[in-house]
């Protein structure tokens, strides 16, 4: 069961069993190491029109899980111009219970259309019977849930031909029924399944302040060797019964400034990465979203430039936060 | 604790924080518990706002979230796609009594729910008034003829003036973000009776009004029966039901596919 497997390329996994037939993603082919935002339908026309220099676009699968229409049509055409990402929030791969065929069949039929650079999904369940729930919902770190993870992302990387990204939660509570660490667990089943990493850095910050952790250390303690995406995004405050801040992952705000902090130390170490501005409520324009991914890309310029970092434990880096005017200027430039 | 006694938590107002939970501080786990509570609430009353933004207006966002908050724990979805979000919503209106003084309001919701229905329907070559004309010529009997709908029409009929609601609100003003209605709309009776067909031929979806005996036609045809007999349907609503003018307008708009011979006695 142990297929560990390098971390670059969103290449073909070692069937365990009989090989599938049609491989469905373009192997080979990955995310460029670019920021890239979430394509919202409000944004269609104005990204044809403008055809901003972004390096990908994502987008939530269970969006397009319909039959036809205007999202179809829209997302085909920026498809033949930039990169996608798909990005599932609906699977469930924490649930107790099998995983829903039909829902991976409809995720098999979007990758076959849209060919994207990579497919990720959290580390969360989202239903229960035959119930869903529309959240992300925590899990407790054991022996049995890492068992029952790891058997449903063997499954899902079979059935879909691909190395998907396993996205790193937000969470809010804690279980008594936990034995091991969350950054062990997470190591632990990339180990088996040969899963990558969607670093989700406004989590690690959201989980850290919610449980009291420190989130240099959490990072440190993840295999950042198998990164192939980084997620940013904003967070609301608030705070818990005894008064203690309680940061909710809302996708509604930009991205904070602790939160730039860790990315920057996470680049200074891994180097450029495909970096996506996550961003679902209160939707901004779609030049003030370029702009925020333009801070990204600066700060990825700042780390080409450096010398390479040896691999050892992060710090904060001690660069100062790239200007705004100036990551302005960046992502209003147009694709040639 | 199990998933099932941790979903079971999410859905019921006022339920007691599932057991094994705890946070690092000591604090009482039920104030973090909520959090998740209230995300998986107001995200799907969010979403159900999306599929329903007239129905919203109509009422008030303070009345439409408590109905929609009622409607999703009583019906939790089934779907994670969530564009199909809202089934059995206009159902659960009509039922729901503190409606009652807004009785064309589960109707207006049926038109806002085929909208998205036709918005993200399957894309189809729609038949054309040429291709209609041909299968009428070649068929033995062209009352046999059998015509399929176009994926994303549907035809609602309703006592109620659901196209004039719903047109009165299709303006800036009205999908400015404003709590309560600000649409006048005194001007119109929403008590006389309107039908409806919407159909999306290409990326907009059309909502056009239609005369009722046209609506039973249309659905007639999409409960497959023949062209006879669909007719022969729409006479019972109205005995001077139009057909070629029927044919010709639900051709033009794109909502017929294609034309088939019967195979089988309609039923």
């Amino acid at each position: 069961m142990n297929r560990a497997r390098p971390a670059s390329g969103f290449d073909l996994p070692t069937p365990t069993t009989t090989p599938t037939p049609t491989p469905t993603l373009t192997a080979n082919v990955k995310l460029p190491a670019r920021a890239g935002i979430g394509l919202k339908p409000e944004h269609f026309r104005e990204v044809l029109a403008q055809r901003p220099d972004i390096g990908f676009f994502e987008v939530h699968a269970e969006n397009y899980m319909v039959a036809g229409g205007p999202f179809h049509h829209f997302l085909g055409r920026i498809r033949e111009h930039y990169p996608l990402s798909l990005h599932g929030v609906g699977l469930s791969i924490g649930a107790d219970a099998p995983l829903d065929d039909t829902h991976l069949d409809r995720l098999h039929a979007l990758i076959r259309r849209y060919q994207p650079a990579s497919f990720s999904e959290h580390l969360a369940w989202s239903s229960h019977g035959e119930n869903f729930l529309n959240d992300l919902l925590p899990l407790p770190y054991n022996q049995a849930t890492l068992d029952r993870v790891c058997e449903h992302i063997d499954q899902v990387q079979q059935r879909l031909c691909c190395r998907m990204l396993l996205e790193n939660p937000a969470t809010y509570v804690e279980f008594e029924a936990s034995t091991m660490d969350e950054t062990d667990f997470i190591s632990a089943l990339i180990k088996r399944t040969g899963c990558g990493l969607l670093l989700d850095v406004n989590n690690v910050h959201v989980s850290c302040v919610n449980h009291g952790r420190d989130a240099l250390d959490y990072i440190n303690r993840l295999p950042l060797h198998a990164v192939g995406e980084i997620h940013l995004a904003g967070f609301a405050a608030d705070q818990d019964a005894a008064g203690a801040p309680l940061l909710i992952d809302s996708h509604g705000a930009p991205v904070d400034d602790a939160v730039w902090g860790l990315y920057a130390a996470v680049i200074a170490r891994l180097g450029a990465m495909p970096s996506l501005l996550e961003r679902d409520n209160d939707l901004p324009s779609l030049d003030a979203l370029l702009a925020e991914a333009g801070l990204a890309e600066q700060w990825m310029g700042d780390a080409r430039h450096a010398a390479p970092a040896p691999a050892r434990p992060l710090t904060m880096a001690p660069a100062t936060r790239p200007a705004k005017a100036s990551a302005m200027g960046l992502a209003t430039g147009r694709r040639a | 604790m199990s998933q099932a006694d941790f979903a079971a938590a999410l859905l019921t107002p006022g339920a007691p924080c599932p057991a094994g939970l705890k946070a690092w501080n000591g604090s009482d786990p039920s104030a973090r518990f909520a959090v998740y509570r209230n995300n998986v609430l107001s995200s799907l009353i969010d979403a159900l706002a999306d599929t329903f933004p007239v129905t919203k207006q109509l009422v008030g966002t303070g009345f439409f979230n408590a109905m929609a908050d009622l409607f999703i724990r009583q019906n939790p979805p089934r779907s994670r796609v969530l564009a199909f979000l809202g089934d059995g919503f206009a159902e659960f209106i009509d039922r729901f009594e503190p409606a009652r003084s807004l009785p064309y309001l589960a109707d207006v919701a049926r038109l806002e729910k085929a909208y998205v229905a036709a918005y993200h329907a399957a894309d189809a070559q729609a038949l054309t008034a040429e291709a209609l004309g041909a299968a009428l010529g070649q068929a033995d009997d062209a009352a046999d003829l059998r015509l399929l709908a176009h994926p994303s029409a549907t035809a609602l009929v309703s006592n109620f003036a659901i196209l004039s609601v719903w047109a009165a609100h299709q303006t800036p003003e009205a999908n400015s973000e404003s709590d309560g209605d600000v649409v006048d709309l005194s001007e119109l009776n929403p008590l006389s009776a309107e039908s409806a067909l919407l159909v999306r031929p290409a990326l907009e979806v059309l909502v056009l009004r239609l005369p009722p005996a046209w609506a039973v036609f249309f659905q007639s045809l999409q409960s497959a029966y023949t062209l006879a007999d669909a007719a022969a349907l729409a006479q019972t609503t109205d005995p001077d039901f139009d057909l070629p003018g029927a044919l010709a307008f639900l051709t033009r708009q794109g909502a017929l596919m294609s034309a088939q011979p019967n195979e089988a006695r309609s039923p």
